[in-house]
């Protein structure tokens, strides 16, 4: 056993486990790395089918996405769509983290709490894409504890809510954690963000202690910050800062039409 | 220790000798991951997987791991195989290493798994040190489920997911204890496990180290610093 421990065995030992341990794990991250991906996205469109309210359980995702939804990207401040970025690969979340696609929110503009903004974002649309049935926005904010990510679905028409759903927040189990209650998230269906086409002001908030007319949400109880959290993102999302000039237009088709 | 039998390499573990309950042990993860039993489950598996086989890897080259780097040795071996479980759960259970998050990378700090690979597997045989590893982490498995048991059922009023107790957020009758849903709770719980274990089995209530008595001395030192 006292060869053990000779300088030459104690090299020979460390550096053999080094490489075998490397290439073991190396291995196990390559070979598994494209069922993670596949994984990923299918949870992200698992998300996106969800808030639509089409999606039962025991559907295919990838077939229901792919019959459903068409993702284009949406110039924010414009509320053009964008010809030049691919939807199939523009990723808002690194664009938000780049100075050069985004820009710093700061003070007051940044009810949200979310530091920086994309200028392009991507959104889903439900059915034909040139006169959708519903619209899945990308909204985020902060919570109480952490930054909560989430879909907010409306209707064609721009205005009404379908539905409202995190994919990922971390708030107090029992309590903010409840925006995971289908119970709570049914109550967004029919609820309304703008009066009389006013898009500088999104009405849509949680209210204490029951919530009356088609504005209003009821809070979660015990939880004052996430429902304030989440109505700062709503009204931040919903105003000129996020998709308003975007769902503006589908306000004058609409019009236009009838 | 050749002697051990297979039966109690695996199940003393388990009852009589319980890396959580008697050794007090792995806590940590222990008070994490118990808000719900299908995530405690596959932490139990999780642990379980590691412990054997790092136990079995150890003790296969246990006779040609220099002494003066055996730990660091060890370590590499269990955070290989910790990167593995993780990348394993990611591509299979996604849903779950979600919720795990973290926790799954921190198998590696769990005392359990580095105990067993110090204390048993350098000295036995690679097939008695993967059994010792699956009966540890069999314990550790067991004492999670049952904290996860207590945890979910009170906090969410549902066990595996399915309700038992229709909550008042539900439309039932049962209001839920939001405390066991917060980490806290799963030292309550598991303070009475210990309770209850020691108060069944006597002989593990260790013996006291020393008795709290009147400070005599205090006057004196007192003086002696000023």
């Amino acid at each position: 056993m006292a060869s053990n421990n000779s300088i030459k065995k104690t090299l020979i030992v460390a550096f053999s486990l080094c490489v075998i341990c490397s290439v073991v794990v190396s291995s196990a991250a390559v070979v598994l790395k494209p069922r993670q991906v596949q994984n990923q996205e299918l949870d992200r469109k698992s998300n996106i089918l969800q808030v639509t309210q089409l999606y039962k359980p025991g559907d295919d995702v990838e077939e229901k996405y792919a019959e459903l939804i068409t993702p284009r990207v949406v110039n924010l401040e414009t509320g053009e769509y964008s010809e030049s970025l691919d939807p199939q690969t523009f990723d808002q979340f690194d664009a938000a983290k780049d100075p050069a696609t985004s820009r710093t929110l700061s003070g007051d503009d940044d009810i949200a709490g979310i530091g920086r903004q994309e200028n392009f974002s991507t959104v889903y649309l439900v059915g034909d894409p040139e006169n959708p049935d519903q619209i899945v926005l990308p909204i985020r904010g902060q919570g109480l504890w952490g930054l909560m990510e989430g879909f907010l679905s409306v209707r064609g028409d721009g205005n009404t809510i379908v539905g409202l759903s995190y994919y990922d927040q971390s708030e107090t189990p029992g309590l903010g954690g409840e925006v995971d209650n289908p119970r709570w998230k049914a109550k967004w269906d029919g609820k309304k963000i703008y009066e009389n086409g006013d898009y500088q002001d999104p009405q849509i908030q949680l209210v204490k202690g029951g919530a009356s007319g088609e504005y209003e949400v009821d809070a979660l109880s015990g939880a004052s910050l996430t429902s304030r959290g989440v109505t700062n993102m709503l009204r931040f999302w919903l105003s000129d800062e996020g998709y308003a000039p975007y769902l503006a237009r589908f306000h004058d088709d609409s019009q236009g039409g009838a | 220790m050749a002697n051990d039998s297979v039966k109690d390499v695996v199940l003393s573990p388990v009852f009589k000798n319980n890396p959580i309950a008697l050794q007090v042990l792995g806590i940590c993860s222990a008070l994490a991951v118990t808000n719900s039993m299908s995530v405690s489950l596959v932490m139990g598996l999780a642990v379980i997987a590691v412990t054997a086989f790092s136990s079995m890897f150890v003790s296969l080259i246990r006779n040609h791991i220099p002494s003066s780097i055996r730990i660091i040795v060890q370590m590499t071996i269990i955070a290989s195989l910790v990167i593995v479980v993780d990348q394993v759960l990611r591509a299979y259970a996604y849903d779950m290493s979600k919720q795990l998050s973290v926790f799954v990378g921190l198998i590696i700090t769990n005392c359990i798994v580095m105990g067993r690979a110090e204390a048993y597997a350098m000295q036995n045989g690679p097939v008695m040190s993967f059994l010792d590893g699956v009966g540890n982490g069999l314990g550790y498995a067991v004492i999670l489920l049952v904290v996860g048991f207590i945890r979910e059922l009170l906090g969410s009023g549902s066990v595996f997911g399915l309700t038992i107790l229709p909550t008042v957020q539900n439309g039932g009758w049962y209001v839920p204890n939001g405390l066991m849903l917060l980490p806290p709770s799963a030292f309550f719980v598991i303070g009475l496990l210990i309770w209850g274990l020691r108060t069944l089995n006597p002989d593990q209530i260790e013996k006291t180290e020393y008795r709290i008595v009147a400070n005599s001395k205090a006057k004196i030192k007192e003086t002696a610093n000023v």
